[in-house]
């Protein structure tokens, strides 16, 4: 047997200030350094604002451009810009604020990346960093995406049908739904370790559909966007697309994925069951108790004087595609 | 130095430090240079920056108190004004950017979701203080008019009100706020005590 006595000046892995935890650092220094100059008034003064200043002190995280069949059907929605698609999220994880997650995901790393499909299925996998783009064949997908917060997006993903992934696992006749779950590493994802940060919100973060849903062809897989892997911010190194629901259900930096008989616990839903329902398809006619869901400012390009208030489309206008998966249901009710 | 030029240093300043935000604010907004979504932006950086101003004027008659410099107080109408000025602008970004002049959509939002209803009532209420701030109004209310100032310590309860209401799920911002309010109210419980007392009588 080797027995190995390490001297004293050995620095090991955990000696090694994480990646992450360095442009945290400087992140903090530069958010400091603004303080001071607006703290009168609280800057709410975007990320895109403040990188000008700063633009050549934070190493920005490498994507890889990505093999894929185009989208046939969808090339004249009018895109959101690429800039804006990467530096306006809704990713508590780092941070609660839309510009923070593009400034405090740099540092993240997504390889080695472990993505465990298990569960009442017949051949639970692992999939490893290289499976997640090369299991399957990539295409694009532009949808639509509708957050809760009335504001959506067109975006260009890339990605495969989560029913290739599922029927590889073969789920068997338990499985009535999937639950999602992001990775959860308090020295990664500074909003996990800070309430302020992460906006309370309970980690990890947990989503779910039903089987069915699941299955559904627009149901998507993504690995990229743009044609380029995915950027932290948006949830590398795969997340989950669903274009009819409100984005929060659309989980990011997925670890697992489970086949189980009944429904799981959402975290939005357990956070305010009032406000967010299991379901969350977009629905015109059922209100947030605190805003108005019937229209929506779409994010293209243009300042603020935009004219983009546009009417919100039952289903975020894949009725014809989804519809059929809720009938007979009280959509009110089942919100 | 002189009070006088004191008061015009400070002055200066508030002018300044009010002003220039503003318009920084706007022209990165029109040059689309304020991030993703320009609308969310200016919505809540006019809404922080009225709760801030009306804060910091609230902090004025204390700090002048403590420290026994009179000279401070003539700063206050200035800056509830400026409080007024970004208020305005949080509720015209709203109507212009964010329902985007649909009247019908505007007076539900106002009727349907109370932290709207609270807001729209405290701005109600802070345009009549600012309309009210003429010198020539003040005099001739006479009395009255300290009475429909005190409205003031309403309007900062239902500011930080509207704010809690409006967030999704961060709560330690509108707690901190709360606690800034509470402090500055109990400084003046003595006078807040009698104002509600004399409600009831």
């Amino acid at each position: 047997m080797l027995i190995k006595i390490p001297k004293k000046s050995h620095l090991n892995d955990f000696d090694v200030t994480d990646e992450s935890i360095y442009h945290q650092r400087r992140s903090l220094l530069k958010k400091m350094g603004f303080l001071g100059a607006g703290a009168l008034l609280n800057s709410a003064i975007s990320a895109n604002a403040q990188a000008g200043f700063f633009s050549d002190d934070d190493a920005i995280f490498q994507t890889k451009p990505l093999d894929y069949s185009k989208d046939s059907h969808n090339q004249d929605l009018l895109k959101t810009p690429e800039q804006k698609v990467i530096s306006h999220n809704n990713f508590y994880e780092f941070g609660a604020k839309k510009h923070q997650p593009a400034e405090l995901s740099q540092g993240f790393k997504v390889d080695p990346w472990q993505l465990k499909i298990s569960g009442e299925c017949e051949h639970p996998i692992t999939l490893d960093y290289d499976d997640l783009t090369k299991l399957f064949p990539l295409e694009e997908r532009i949808y639509r995406l509708r957050c809760v917060e009335a504001w959506s997006m067109v975006i260009p993903w890339i990605g495969f049908p989560l029913a290739s992934l599922l029927k590889k696992v073969a789920p068997n006749s338990n499985a009535k739904y999937v639950a999602f779950e992001t990775l959860y590493d308090l020295k990664q994802m500074p909003g996990q370790a800070s309430r302020r940060l992460g906006g309370g919100i309970q980690y990890p973060y947990v989503e779910g559909l039903r089987i069915d849903e699941a299955m559904n062809p627009l149901t998507l897989m993504s690995v990229g966007l743009y044609g380029k892997t995915l950027p932290p911010q948006n949830g590398a190194p795969i997340r989950l697309v669903v274009p009819w629901k409100y984005g929060f259900k659309s989980i990011k930096s997925i670890v697992g994925i489970k086949l189980l008989k009944h429904q799981p616990s959402t975290t939005w839903k357990k956070l305010a069951p009032k406000e967010y329902g299991f379901y969350a398809n977009v629905n015109p006619e059922h209100d947030h108790p605190r805003w108005s869901q019937a229209s929506e400012r779409r994010i293209t390009s243009g300042g603020l004087f935009a004219r983009n208030r546009i009417a919100t489309l039952p289903f975020n206008g894949y009725g014809e595609e989804v519809a059929d998966l809720y009938q007979g249901m009280d959509l009110s009710k089942n919100y | 130095m002189k009070s006088s030029s004191k008061v015009f240093f400070l002055k200066v300043i508030i002018h300044l430090g009010a002003l220039l935000p503003l318009l920084n604010l706007y022209f990165l907004a029109f040059a689309d240079d304020l991030g993703a979504d320009p609308v969310e932006a200016v919505i809540h950086f006019t809404g922080i920056g009225a709760l801030n101003l009306l804060l910091i004027t609230l902090c004025v008659t204390p700090l002048a108190k403590i420290f026994k410099q009179g000279y401070l107080l003539q700063t206050r109408r200035v800056l509830g004004l400026y409080a007024y000025t970004y208020a305005l602008f949080h509720l015209l970004n709203f109507i212009a950017f964010e329902v985007q002049f649909d009247g019908a959509l505007f007076i539900s939002e106002v009727v349907k979701r109370p932290y709207i209803t609270v807001g729209m009532l405290a701005f109600i209420l802070l345009t009549a203080l600012a309309v009210t701030s003429v010198n020539k109004l003040k005099r001739k209310m006479g009395k009255s008019w300290q009475r429909l100032h005190n409205v003031n310590y309403l309007i900062i309860v239902l500011v930080t009100i509207h704010f809690y209401w409006s967030v999704k799920s961060e709560l330690t911002s509108p707690l901190i706020y709360f606690a800034l309010v509470i402090a500055l109210l109990l400084f003046r419980r003595k006078k807040i005590k009698g104002l509600i007392w004399s409600m009831f009588r």
